[in-house]
This record gives structure tokens, C-alpha cells and sequence, in this order.
């Protein structure tokens, strides 16, 4: 028995249009072990969000997946029926989303909903399940959790409502949450706590976390592991250190040097000239060959690949790009 | 105090927002009135050519200010004098989505505000001006007689930049220019703004959340919370040597790239509802160093030993 929690090999998921089949991800491979937070980072259109919803079962029609493999705790998930993924979701894998509100019933009390929820995926009774949900409520920092039971979401703010929405991913105690910009709608000091929290319940419960998000800043206070994606693919995966530190590819490189506010003496920031192509605009060979000013004959040609860490540039791999 | 080059001043500048239920709500339910003081009793000044920036948390007031210095609001009391012309201010907005007309061709957006300086300017003269303004922020001239919807969002707020240089202005007020935008693309936004800022003089009140976006534009920066300025100190000064306890702990929630995964307190508490501030101090509850005197009275902006300007009892008696 392993402790790998999550593992998805090469995955590809495809959007059937009028205008021909557009591939929304290409080749991505990722694993998340027990207690470790995954951060998947990229731009607006990389695909990161698409690979939480992939993993979830909820992309949106007419998306689907059309090759790969995703292994949940070893069990394969991809293949199951709508109906069996429903009792994956909840159960095994929580998520937690950018808009709390949005995951959270505006007409009943938030204790109802965690009650309802807990009572859904397991056989305790209403007594025992409110007192879970009285435990996770005070397990995520929600102050006087007694009197919370019984307030609507509307009474709670921002910070308070995304701690609820953890709470509800909490109840089935899952193996993995899905987190998808868990922290972007919400105020510097606020999102410090709520990274914290993800942190600590990852180390102390040993849950796996997918923490998708386009903040490179979040990505490095807290996760243990990163994956960066370009265009539905996968860049550079790596411990988090070596990622920030010592980027492989000329992309992350790039992102790296455009955060302002590292070195304070810079005049200019650095720029990827461009942007991200669009789905059905992605040239032949490597994705970011346009943009790359180390890109030779090879990378125009042949797209490189990782499955495990490392860069999927043809200079990082083979040292030459010819 | 006036500092001669001053192009912006603001004097004890308030706005109040009435938020009280209806009448009749009043009436029958025996509410009393209620009174938000989104900006209440903040004054700074610009220096011509310089990047002032107000960084808080939401609901701090910083909008508003922008508002009041544009005139999209009248300030409830207190004044706000320009030295320069009143015509040649013009603002950058946050969501590029919502500050460009769907309905108009780029080439019309970038033009109106040159209508309404000129209007003698004929066809061909807006025309030559809009292809350069377009040239000048990295688009090309050909961009003018597309829709907007047809540019992404960094290329959406270069047109909304070339609309605003389309007046010929001294003073932009920025407000959050680059949230809505990737990093990359912020990036090339920003360097942008800064190189515009060197080829026209251009002043900036940049308003930001982000606090190492500030420390790329801003020369001086003024830290608010809950509508008042509680600290204004050059940028290097601010970053080596935070002088307010809110400062501190903001400019500790910047994650630090450089250090992953470093070991820090987070804030304690929420920013309390500007309807019902805190008396004394509005920022005691959450302070480490708050004592009697902090939850009682109200500190006002003084000159501190080290330089700079802070509103704090604890950095006024050397407790911090």
C-alpha cells in the first residue's frame, strides 16, 4: 500500500465544437501523497481549474475526458457513472471554491447545512452529526462555534464564510479537497489565515490538497509541492523551493521575474512578450515556443513531456533545443 | 503645511454616506439614523511628477477617495485643491470590462475625451491623434476600428490608458489599475504606466491592495484603514521601517518568494464594520500593543521621531 492519494496519468480532456475538437488539456500527470498540498499555478486559460473540475467529475458538457487515467486512493474514477462519482464527490474528495457563497445555501443555517451534509455521507445520527459539526466548526476558527450553529451565511463575513465552506468539505472526512482559488476573493489578512488553516488541518488530519490558484505568492507559503501549467499542459512540476528558486523552464522563469515587489530596486519588471495563445491557436511543437527566446528547431517541432518533476523544456531535458 | 510643488492637496477630507433604513422603516421600527464615514478626516498632498499610493483592506476608503478627487463624488467636508487644470485629471479604472463601451468602436472611446477638451478637432486630426495614442500604448493604430470585445483583458486597459492620455492629462488617479490582470500581463501594464509616467511628468494617485505592486510605482505611500490615513512614509522608509502595528502585520501577509514556506503569525480578527467603528483607536482590537488609553481616545497623525507620519499612541510613547 502506497500513500499516494491522488494520481492522474496523461491526462486529456477535450471541447467538441462546430469548428473542430479543442484540446483544453494535454498530457497532464500529477500525484499528491497524504498530508501534502499540491499547488497548481498558471495564468487565466492554463487549464488549472479545468484540472480540479476534470478530477471532480463536473467539467461542463460538451467537455470530456478523452484519454488518461485519474486513481483516487488507487481506485481508478475517471470511467465511474454520474451516480457513483456522486458518491465519490462529498466523500472522498472535498472542494472548496472561490465564491463561498456560491457553496453555501443562503436559506438555511449554516449548522443545518453541515448537519444535512455529515448525515448524507454517514450513518451518524442527527445528535451525533450535530456535535461533529460543532467540532468542525470550532476545528476551523470560527469563534463562539455554539451560537454560529444557528446563523445564516449571510450573518458570517468573507473570511468566516470560506472557514464554513472548509468545514463542509471537512464532514466526510475525505482523503482529498480540491481547493480552487480558495483565498482570491478575500483581503490580504484574511487570506493569510486561510492558508494557514489549510496547512494545518493538511498536516494534522494527513489530508491531500490540490490548491489550484493563480497567486504564485500562496503557492509559495503554502504548498509543499507545485505544478505549473501553460496552455492545458503541464511546464514544470517540483518541490516548491526549487520551483520558486530555481525555475527550469523559460515560462515560470518568466512568470518568476513579472511579480513585482521581490527586488525592490528593479526599474522594470521583467515581461513574457505575448500572451497565452488560445485553445484553438496552440502552435505545433512546444506551447510556449512563440514567446521563448531559447526556442530552436526542436521545440517548433516536438512538444516535450513530463510525467514526473521536472521541466518540459527540451533545454531543461536534453540541454539542447536543436 | 504646503510643499510648494504640490499639484494635489487634501484637506481634512470627509465624505459621509447616509445608510439609514427608509423612512417609513424608520418610522415604525424606531431606527435611528445611520451615518457610514467612508473616508473621515484624511489629508495628503502630491508632489508634481510623483506616485502617491493608498493601500488598505476593502472598505478602508480608498475607492472613495478616488471618487472625491475626481468629482464623482462631492466630499461631505473638508477641501481638496488642485493646482494645476481641473480638466487635465482622468482616471484608469479597475475592470476593463466594465469602463469600455461595448457598443463603440476603440477609435470613438479613445477620442471622446478629446471631443470634449477640443472640440474644433476635426475627423482627420482625432484620427491621426487616436493612431498614436494607440501606438504610444503598444497596440496598433489598425486596433482602432475594432470592438472591444475583440482584446484581452491587459489589451482592454491599455485602451482604457490611451482614453485617459487622450486628454492630455497631468494627474491619473489609477484604481487598482492591474487586479483584474494576470501577472504578466500586470507587468507589462505596469511598465507601461511607469514609462508614461517619465516620457508626460504624469502624477499618479495609484490606489492598490497589493502591497508589492505599490512598492514597484510608488514613491510615497499612505497606508488607510477604515477611512483614515494611519501611517505615510516614503516607500523604502515604509518597507525598512514600518512605524503602525496595521502596517506591520499587512506588510507580514506578503508572501515572501524569496523564503517559501516560512513560519508567521497570521493577522488576528477582521476589519470591523465602518458603520459602527470601534471607538478610540479603530484599529485596537486586532492591535497587539492596544492599551487604555487606545481604546478611549483617538490618535491623530504626528510626526514621528524616525520620519514619517503615524497615528498611534504605542509609536508615539516608544512602546512598539
Amino acid at each position: 500500500m502506497t500513500d499516494t492519494v491522488l494520481d492522474v496519468r496523461d491526462l486529456r480532456v477535450e471541447f467538441p465544437t462546430r469548428r473542430g475538437v479543442l484540446t483544453a488539456l494535454d498530457g497532464v500527470s500529477l500525484s499528491i501523497r497524504r498530508g501534502e498540498i499540491l499547488g497548481v499555478v498558471g495564468e487565466s486559460g492554463a487549464g488549472k481549474s479545468m484540472t480540479g473540475m476534470a478530477i471532480l467529475g463536473l467539467l461542463e458538457p460538451p467537455g470530456r475526458i478523452a484519454g488518461g487515467e485519474i486513481h483516487l486512493s488507487g481506485d481508478r474514477i475517471d470511467t465511474l457513472s454520474e451516480s457513483e462519482m456522486e458518491q465519490v464527490r462529498g466523500r472522498r474528495i472535498g472542494a472548496i471554491f472561490q465564491d463561498p457563497l456560491t457553496s453555501l445555501n443562503p436559506l438555511f443555517r449554516v449548522g443545518d447545512q453541515l448537519i444535512e451534509t455529515i448525515r448524507l455521507h454517514t450513518d451518524l445520527t442527527r445528535d451525533q452529526a450535530g456535535q461533529r459539526a460543532l467540532g468542525l466548526l470550532r476545528e476551523v476558527g470560527i469563534p463562539a462555534p455554539e451560537d454560529r450553529m444557528n446563523s445564516f451565511p449571510h450573518q458570517f463575513s468573507g473570511g468566516m464564510r470560506q472557514r464554513v465552506v472548509i468545514a463542509l468539505a471537512l464532514c466526510a472526512e475525505p482523503e482529498l479537497i480540491v481547493a480552487d482559488e480558495p483565498t482570491t476573493a478575500l483581503d490580504v489578512s484574511i487570506q493569510a489565515q486561510i492558508t494557514a488553516l489549510l496547512r494545518q488541518l493538511c498536516t494534522e488530519r494527513g489530508t491531500a490538497v490540490m490548491l489550484v490558484t493563480h497567486d504564485m505568492g500562496v503557492i509559495a507559503e503554502t504548498a509543499d509541492r507545485v505544478a505549473v501549467m501553460y496552455a492545458g499542459r503541464l511546464v514544470e512540476t517540483g518541490p516548491v523551493d526549487d520551483v520558486v528558486r530555481r525555475p527550469q523552464h523559460p515560462y515560470t522563469a518568466g512568470l518568476m521575474g513579472s511579480i513585482p515587489g521581490l527586488r525592490s530596486d528593479v526599474e522594470e519588471l521583467s515581461m513574457i512578450p505575448g500572451s497565452m495563445p488560445r485553445l484553438d491557436a496552440i502552435p505545433p511543437g512546444c506551447a510556449f515556443n512563440p514567446r521563448c527566446d531559447k526556442a530552436g528547431p526542436r521545440c517548433r517541432r516536438e512538444a516535450p513531456r513530463i510525467t514526473g518533476e521536472g521541466a518540459a523544456c527540451w533545454l531543461a531535458m536534453e540541454g539542447s533545443t536543436a | 503645511m504646503t510643499r510648494a510643488d504640490a499639484i494635489l492637496e487634501v484637506d481634512a477630507l470627509e465624505r459621509r454616506f447616509d445608510v439609514s433604513a427608509p423612512w417609513l422603516n424608520r418610522l415604525l421600527e424606531n431606527k435611528p439614523r445611520r451615518v457610514l464615514r467612508a473616508v473621515d478626516g484624511v489629508d495628503f498632498q502630491i508632489e508634481r511628477g510623483k506616485t502617491l499610493a493608498l493601500v488598505g483592506e476593502s472598505g478602508c476608503g480608498k475607492s472613495t477617495i478616488a471618487k472625491l478627487v475626481t468629482g464623482l463624488h462631492p466630499p461631505s467636508d473638508g477641501a481638496i485643491r488642485f493646482h494645476g487644470d481641473r480638466d487635465r485629471v482622468q482616471m484608469i479604472f479597475q475592470d476593463p470590462y466594465a469602463s469600455l463601451n461595448p457598443r463603440w468602436r476603440v477609435g470613438r472611446i479613445i477620442a471622446e475625451p478629446l471631443r470634449t477638451l477640443r472640440p474644433e478637432t476635426t475627423d482627420a486630426e482625432a484620427e491621426a491623434r487616436v493612431a498614436e495614442l494607440l501606438g504610444i500604448v503598444g497596440l496598433s493604430p489598425t486596433d482602432a476600428v475594432k470592438y472591444p470585445h475583440a482584446f484581452s483583458g491587459g489589451q482592454r486597459q491599455r485602451i482604457s490608458i490611451a482614453r485617459a492620455l487622450a486628454g492630455e492629462p497631468e494627474f491619473l488617479v489609477c484604481d487598482e489599475p492591474t487586479s483584474a490582470l494576470d501577472v504578466s500581463v500586470q507587468a507589462q501594464v505596469l511598465n507601461l504606466m511607469k514609462r508614461l509616467q517619465r516620457e508626460f511628468g504624469l502624477t499618479y494617485l495609484f490606489i492598490s491592495h497589493d502591497l508589492s505592486v505599490v512598492r514597484h510605482m510608488a514613491d510615497e505611500i499612505a497606508v488607510m484603514y477604515l477611512g483614515r490615513i494611519v501611517e505615510m512614509q516614503p516607500t523604502a522608509d515604509l518597507f525598512a521601517n514600518p512605524l503602525h502595528p496595521y502596517t506591520r502585520m499587512l506588510l507580514d501577509t506578503i508572501p515572501d518568494l524569496e523564503r517559501p514556506n516560512r513560519n508567521r503569525s497570521p493577522m488576528r480578527g477582521e476589519v470591523p464594520s465602518p458603520i459602527a467603528p470601534p471607538p478610540g483607536c479603530s484599529f485596537h482590537p486586532r492591535c497587539p500593543l492596544a492599551n487604555d488609553r487606545c481604546r478611549t481616545e483617538r490618535p491623530s497623525r504626528t510626526e514621528h521621531v524616525m520620519g514619517g507620519r503615524v497615528a498611534c499612541f504605542a509609536a508615539e510613547e516608544g512602546r512598539i
